[in-house]
């Protein structure tokens, strides 16, 4: 997992409440074999027509949002079932962070698996955060995962929480897998003494 | 002096394996052997390469193809086109990775959980994990064997080591002499009947008594592998004279002075007189008898002396309701005798019972009579090396003689994962591990019973009890 110390980017904001896990990544999506290609399926029943060309109004279809890296969305983001797929979704069509009032339980935990970064703020600053990028052209902010801390170049900052071990494991880019290979040594004593 | 406290098997063998312990967190453990398949490992491969990681141990991986390949017409194209595009997956990984691989064409190629045991990957004392429950069956040599999910894969590949969170443990214990026609299937479908699905949930299991000790390799791993539809991870039978006869000169057991250091090792980890269990269950060999299930969970079994239950034979109204939609689901009344009911297809297979012994237990029942016109009957064996076995004993002509099939190693109809599957309402004598709704192909229904019981319900239509078969002499 790549480590998460700070990063800045482009808003794009989808200003709904209750974004579910289905509708990140329709269930009919998850028999695929590998772990990529889901980008391209990210909010894929809001996003395309049944016949499959992009909604003009959808914001991942809107010219101005080309190249955004951090979503920001309203209350309940990433509720609903556990599917891991939903923050593949999200990572692999660019998102580094997700920003909202509240989230999915699990998604969350999910995410944090992934080096996906999800920032709780409040209500009215997730509010600030989708008017600006709305009225603005290539809007961009900076979350500071050291300092949890969200800032602007045009005045606006507010601070969040995060779970220290969660945080400890991202700043160093560590999953469940980097903590275990931060044991290496341990693993390699037991392999010396049961060689 | 300093007096050890007595432990059990599973006590020790966990112990052994502790890579790192921290108060409050899981166990860091040491894996001996990881198995991989089609099925659950494409993510997990992904995963490593995303992160620029490698396989720490390849030598301590193997790989086999079984859950999806076709039983017949290999040297075809594959009809089944995400069944191709998994095995497919699995030949670049393995290869990228540097893995052993055996493919649906390699003469080592089976059931991931026949192959192990039979080439001598699986032995005593160790740690064994695979992205399959069924796992627990590697516990019959007396190794500590469970399935994990697809990150836990992942972090297997990457680190041989996995977090686990010590379960407890459970004594199942089974003293007197099996019946003749009483198999190593019937115990298992018997201790599941008495303790239900859920059971074992959170427990190893280790099985002890005078029936396990005299029973063979072959028995011990179905019982073992029957272990987590009692809802236990894991089940285990300890290691003695008969494990090692079986293990002697398999192809990965050491040789020579290794092998004889090996089993003075081996020999330390059967439980210790005086350890304790969490708990503790005991069963004597007469109340075993051939069974069959009747519903759609493994639990749901009766003798094949009985009658299919009734909604109100159960005091209580859950169960009245289940019982009720496993009966609507299996196209059955209730109250009919099991051996009234006719049966469309039996499968003999699946990591349950498609080793040697079960086919020529199954041969034996077949031997010198026809099948009926009326029945599908497919033979699985459960690898290669137990195809190559059957036939140099000519067990296939006494199949093919009867006008059943005879076919190539993999999962097959245990899972409907290729092509071999019930159509709906088909009622099948299956010899593999689950009854569930449509596990055998949508709408499908199975009747779960022994090698021998599934050979004879082909011979006659329908369930027959196996102690007064007319068996021909050989
Ligand atoms: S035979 Fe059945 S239970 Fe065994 S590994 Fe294959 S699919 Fe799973």
């Amino acid at each position: 997992m790549e480590a998460f110390k700070q990063h800045t980017g482009k808003v794009i904001p989808y200003d709904m409440p209750n974004v579910d896990t289905d509708q990140i990544i329709p269930a009919r999506f998850l028999k695929k074999i590998d772990r990529v290609g889901f980008g391209e399926l990210l909010f894929n029943d809001v996003r395309y027509t049944p016949e499959g060309s992009p909604k003009e109004d959808f914001v991942l279809n809107q010219e101005k949002y080309a190249g955004g890296s951090i979503l920001v969305s309203g209350p309940q983001f990433g509720i609903g079932s556990s599917r891991e797929h939903a923050p593949w979704a999200i990572q692999q069509y660019g998102f580094k962070v997700v920003i909202a009032p509240s989230f999915g339980d699990i998604f969350r935990s999910n995410c944090f698996q992934n080096g996906l970064l999800p920032v709780q703020l409040s209500e009215r600053d997730t509010q600030t955060l989708i008017q600006r990028a709305q009225e603005l052209s290539d809007y961009e902010i900076t979350v500071d995962l050291e300092a949890q801390e969200v800032h602007d170049s045009v005045g606006f900052s507010a601070s969040f929480e995060v779970d220290s071990f969660r945080r400890d494991c991202l700043l160093r880019g560590l999953d469940d897998i980097g903590l275990t290979l931060e044991k290496t040594s341990a693993i390699d004593a037991f392999e010396r003494a049961n060689a | 002096m300093e007096v050890m406290a007595p432990k059990t098997m599973f006590e020790k063998i966990w112990e052994s394996h502790v890579v790192s312990d921290e108060p409050g967190k899981p166990s860091l453990l040491y894996v001996d052997l990881h198995l991989v398949h089609e099925i659950t490992s494409a993510q997990a491969f992904d995963g490593l390469r995303m992160n620029d990681r490698t396989v720490r141990r390849t030598d301590k991986t193997v790989v086999v193809a079984d859950h999806n390949v076709p039983t017949k017409d290999r040297d075809k194209p594959l009809v089944d086109e995400i069944a191709k595009t998994q095995l497919d997956a699995l030949a670049k990984n393995t290869s990228e990775f540097g893995l052993k691989y055996f493919d649906m064409f390699s003469e080592k190629q089976g059931i991931v959980h026949v192959i192990g045991p039979e080439q001598g990957w699986t032995r005593p004392g160790m740690i064994i994990v695979c992205g399959d429950s069924h796992t627990s069956t590697h516990g019959a040599v007396g190794s500590m064997a469970f399935g994990i999910g697809t990150s836990e894969v992942e972090h297997v590949l990457a680190t041989q080591c996995i977090w686990q969170a010590k379960p407890k443990t459970m004594e199942i214990r089974v003293d007197g002499t099996l019946a003749a026609g009483v198999t190593p299937k019937d115990v298992a479908l018997g201790i599941i009947g008495k303790i239900g699905t859920s059971g074992g949930i959170g427990h190893a299991i280790e099985y002890t008594g005078s029936v396990f000790r005299d029973m063979s390799m072959e028995g011990r791993m179905t019982v073992c592998n029957l272990s987590i539809e009692a809802g236990a991870r894991s089940g285990m039978v300890a290691p003695d004279e008969k494990t090692y006869e079986y293990l002697k000169g398999r192809e990965q057991c050491p040789t020579g002075m290794d092998w004889d250091n090996a089993v003075e090792e081996w020999k330390k980890l059967p439980s210790d007189e005086g350890a304790k269990f969490d708990t503790i269950l005991k069963i004597d060999a007469s109340e075993i008898v051939p069974f069959v299930t009747w519903g759609t969970n493994p639990a749901q079994v009766i003798p094949i002396t009985g009658r299919v239950p009734k909604p109100e034979d159960y005091p209580n109204s859950q169960d009245q309701f289940a019982v009720e939609k496993s009966l609507k689901y299996m196209g059955l009344q209730g109250g009919e005798r099991i051996q009234d009911i006719m049966i469309d297809t039996i499968f003999v297979g699946s990591c349950t019972n498609s080793r040697i012994e079960d086919i020529r237990a199954a041969a034996a029942v077949v031997k010198g009579k026809q099948k009926s016109p009326s029945v599908r009957a497919l033979i699985v064996p459960g690898s290669w090396l137990v195809k190559q076995q059957a036939e140099k004993e000519g067990l296939d002509k006494v199949f093919l003689d009867a006008g059943m099939e005879w076919r190539e190693a993999g999962c097959s109809m245990c899972l409907a994962m290729n092509p071999d599957r019930l159509d709906p309402g088909e009622r099948s004598a299956s010899t593999s591990n689950r009854n569930f709704e449509g596990r055998q192909g949508p709408g499908g229904r199975t009747h779960l019973v022994s090698p021998a019981m599934a050979a004879a319900a082909a011979i006659t239509g329908h369930f027959v009890d196996i102690r007064e078969w007319d068996y021909v002499d050989a």
